[in-house]
C-alpha cells in the first residue's frame, strides 16, 4: 500500500512505465521487475541449470576420461594412482605393436558392421518413407509411422532377446526336447543364421532402423510435390528424378538418420552378447567391456578414446552434412 | 513424377514386410511367455500355459527389479523434465552466442555410444573429486543411477518441448504482454499450457528411456543393485529362467508400446 501511495502522484510515470507493477496483490512483482528488458538475465536463468549439468556430469567425466588414461595401475589397489605415464595410451593407440594390431583390427571390424547396418537400415528406410510419404493414402500416413516407431519404446533387452529366441538354432544347448526343437525362423522356414555376425547385424538392424525411418520420411514430407512434377515435365524417368532431385534433398536427413545407426551400433557390447553366444569377441564394445573386466580402469579408459574419436569426427562430419538441422 | 501401378505394389509390399519384421520378434516372445517348455525353441501355435505368468507374479528378483527401474525412471524423468524444459524455453526464446554448441551438447550422451559414457560416469563417480574447499566421493546406488540416467534422458525432454514452442507463434507472447500481462502471467496462462503436453510426452519418453537403459546402468549401479534390464541380461541365458525372462519381457512390451503411443499422441497435439 505504501508504494502505491508514493506512487499516486506521478500518474505519468506509472502509465510510461508498466501500470501494473503497481499492483500491491501480485506476488511475483519483484521477479517480473528483475526480468523486465534484461535478456541475459533470462537466458542464464532458463539455460544455466541445463547448461551446468550437463557441462559439470557429461563433458566433466568425459575430460576427466581422457585425463584418467594418462596414469598408472596401482598395483596393489588396483585403483589408478597419481604417476602419469604414457603407457596406457601407447597400448592402445600403438599400431605398430603387434597385440594393438588385433585391437585395430577389432575396432576396424566393428566400424564394418556399424556401416554395413547404416546402408541396411538405410536401404530399408527408404522405400518404406517413400511409400509412406507420397503413395500410402493421407490418412493412414501418420498411423504408419507411429507403428514403424513404436517398437523403438519396447525395450532394447527384450529385444535382444527377441532375437535371440527368433534365430536360435536347433539342437543347441537350449533346444527343447521333442517336438521343433530350433527358434522361431529354423522351426518356420527351416533356415536360420544361428548366433553369428549375421545375427548380430540383422538385430543391430531391428534396433535402429525407426531412427532411419523418422528423418527421411520428416524430409520427403518436406519435400514439395510439384518438384517432383517438375522432373517429371523436363523429362526424368523415377529413377533420374530420384537421383538427380530427392536423394540430394534428402541427404541432411539421411546424414541424421545415420548418426544414430552408426554410433550406437559402434559401442553396442550387449546385442553381440545375446545372439552370439560369446564366442565371437569381435565387437569393439565386448573388447573394452572385457578390459574392464581385467580391471584395468585406465587402459579401459584409453581404449574408449577410439569410439569417442571415431564418433565425434562421425558428428562433425554429419553436421556438414546438414545433420542437425533434422534431428 | 508417376509411378507405374506394379512399383505402387512393390512399395507397399515392402513396407508391409517392413512393418511384420518390426512386430514379428516381439509377438514371439509374447507366444513364448505362454510356452509350456522351458526353452526358446519355438513351439508352434499349440499348447498355452499361464504357469509362467503366476510364477514370475510371486518370483521376488524380478518384482524388485522392476520396482528399483520404475524409481530410478521416475527420478531421473523429473530431474530431465526439469532440466529439458528450462533448456527448450531459453532454446526456443532467445538467440544467443553458442547456442549450436549447446544443442550439439544436449545430443552427446545419446549420440556418444553408451559404452563411452558409462565408462566416463563410472570413473567421475569412483573418485574422490578435490575441489579446493572440500573433496566428495560421488559414489553408487540409486543417486548415481539417477544422476546417469536423468544425463541422457534431458534430450528427450528437450526436444519435445523445444519442437512444440518453436511451432507456437511468438504472437502469442505478444498478444500476452498487449493485453497487460507480467513476465510470470504470461509464462502462467500462455507459455505453460502451450507446453504442458508435450512435457506430459517428454516425461513419458524419458521415463521409457531410463527403464529400458542398459549400458550405462551396468557401469553406474554398482554391485547387487538391480535393475529389470540388469536381472533380464543377467537371466536371459539361465535355462531355468527363461520362462521367466519370458514373461517379464512381454511384460515390459505391454506397458511401454501403449505409454509410448500415448506420447506420441500427446507431442503431436496442442498446436494452439
Amino acid at each position: 500500500m505504501g508504494e502505491r501511495l508514493e506512487h499516486a502522484p506521478n500518474l505519468t510515470e506509472i502509465d510510461l512505465t508498466d501500470g501494473r507493477a503497481s499492483e500491491p496483490s501480485h506476488p511475483f512483482r519483484g521477479v517480473n521487475r528483475a526480468f523486465h528488458g534484461r535478456r541475459g538475465l533470462g537466458v542464464a536463468s532458463t539455460l544455466g541449470a541445463p547448461l551446468a549439468w550437463m557441462l559439470l556430469v557429461y563433458i566433466g567425466s568425459l575430460v576427466l576420461l581422457v585425463f584418467s588414461a594418462f596414469y598408472e595401475l596401482d598395483p596393489i589397489t588396483q585403483k589408478p594412482s597419481d604417476t602419469f605415464t604414457w603407457d596406457n595410451i601407447l597400448a592402445a593407440f600403438n599400431i605398430f605393436d603387434p597385440a594393438v594390431r588385433d585391437t585395430v583390427w577389432v575396432l576396424v571390424r566393428t566400424a564394418g558392421v556399424a556401416l554395413i547396418v547404416t546402408v541396411l537400415c538405410f536401404l530399408i528406410a527408404l522405400p518404406v518413407a517413400f511409400f509412406v510419404s507420397k503413395v500410402a493414402w493421407r490418412w493412414i500416413r501418420r498411423g504408419i509411422i507411429v507403428a514403424m516407431l513404436m517398437p523403438l519404446w519396447a525395450g532394447y533387452l527384450v529385444k535382444g532377446y527377441a532375437w535371440r529366441a527368433m534365430v536360435s538354432p536347433s539342437g543347441g544347448k537350449f533346444a527343447a526336447t521333442g517336438k521343433g526343437d530350433g527358434g522361431f525362423l529354423d522351426a518356420t522356414f527351416g533356415w536360420t543364421p544361428g548366433y553369428g555376425r549375421t545375427a548380430i547385424i540383422i538385430t543391430l538392424v531391428y534396433f535402429w532402423l525407426p531412427y532411419m525411418v523418422l528423418p527421411i520420411y520428416a524430409g520427403l514430407d518436406r519435400m514439395s510435390p510439384s518438384l517432383l512434377d517438375a522432373a517429371g515435365d523436363l523429362g526424368a524417368k523415377p529413377m533420374r528424378t530420384f537421383r538427380s532431385v530427392i536423394l540430394p534433398l534428402l541427404m541432411p536427413a539421411i546424414a541424421a538418420g545415420s548418426i544414430f545407426t552408426f554410433s550406437l551400433s559402434l559401442g553396442d557390447y550387449i546385442v553381440p552378447q545375446m545372439v552370439n553366444n560369446g564366442k565371437e569377441k569381435f565387437m569393439f564394445g565386448t573388447l573394452i567391456n572385457s578390459t574392464l573386466g581385467a580391471p584395468n580402469q585406465p587402459l579401459a579408459a584409453a581404449y574408449t578414446l577410439w569410439p569417442l574419436l571415431i564418433v565425434i569426427l562421425y558428428l562433425l562430419a554429419m553436421k556438414r552434412l546438414g545433420a542437425f538441422e533434422n534431428l | 513424377m508417376k509411378l507405374s501401378l506394379p512399383a505402387r505394389a512393390a512399395l507397399c509390399a515392402f513396407t508391409v514386410l517392413a512393418l511384420v519384421f518390426m512386430y514379428l520378434p516381439l509377438l514371439v516372445v509374447a507366444r513364448l511367455s505362454f510356452n509350456p517348455q522351458k526353452s526358446v525353441a519355438w513351439p508352434g501355435w499349440t499348447g498355452y500355459t499361464t504357469d509362467w505368468w503366476s510364477k514370475a507374479w510371486e518370483a521376488d528378483a524380478p518384482r524388485e527389479a522392476l520396482i528399483n527401474s520404475c524409481k530410478v525412471a521416475f527420478a531421473a524423468m523429473i530431474v530431465a523434465l526439469l532440466l529439458g524444459t528450462l533448456a527448450a524455453m531459453a532454446m526456443a526464446r532467445f538467440s544467443f552466442f553458442g547456442k549450436h554448441a549447446v544443442s550439439f551438447l544436449l545430443v552427446l550422451p545419446i549420440a556418444l555410444p553408451g559404452i563411452v559414457t558409462g565408462i566416463a560416469l563410472q570413473n567421475t563417480f569412483s573418485r574422490t573429486i578435490d575441489v579446493g574447499l572440500f573433496s566428495f566421493k560421488v559414489g553408487f546406488g540409486y543417486h548415481s543411477l539417477i544422476i546417469a540416467h536423468a544425463t541422457f534422458c534431458v534430450v528427450v525432454a528437450y526436444n519435445n518441448v523445444v519442437a512444440r514452442l518453436r511451432r507456437s507463434s511468438p504472437n502469442l507472447l505478444e498478444a500476452s504482454a498487449d493485453l497487460g500481462a507480467h513476465g510470470t502471467q504470461t509464462f502462467r496462462f500462455i507459455t505453460f499450457p502451450l507446453m504442458r503436453s508435450a512435457m506430459v510426452a517428454g516425461g513419458i519418453l524419458a521415463f521409457a528411456l531410463s527403464f529400458d537403459e542398459i549400458v550405462v546402468t551396468t557401469f553406474t549401479a554398482g554391485s547387487g543393485f538391480e535393475t529389470l534390464p540388469v536381472w533380464i541380461l543377467a537371466n536371459f541365458s539361465r535355462p531355468n529362467n527363461v520362462p521367466l525372462v519370458n514373461v517379464m519381457a512381454t511384460f515390459v512390451m505391454i506397458v511401454s508400446i501403449p505409454l509410448a503411443w500415448l506420447a506420441q499422441r500427446l507431442s503431436e497435439g496442442g498446436d494452439g
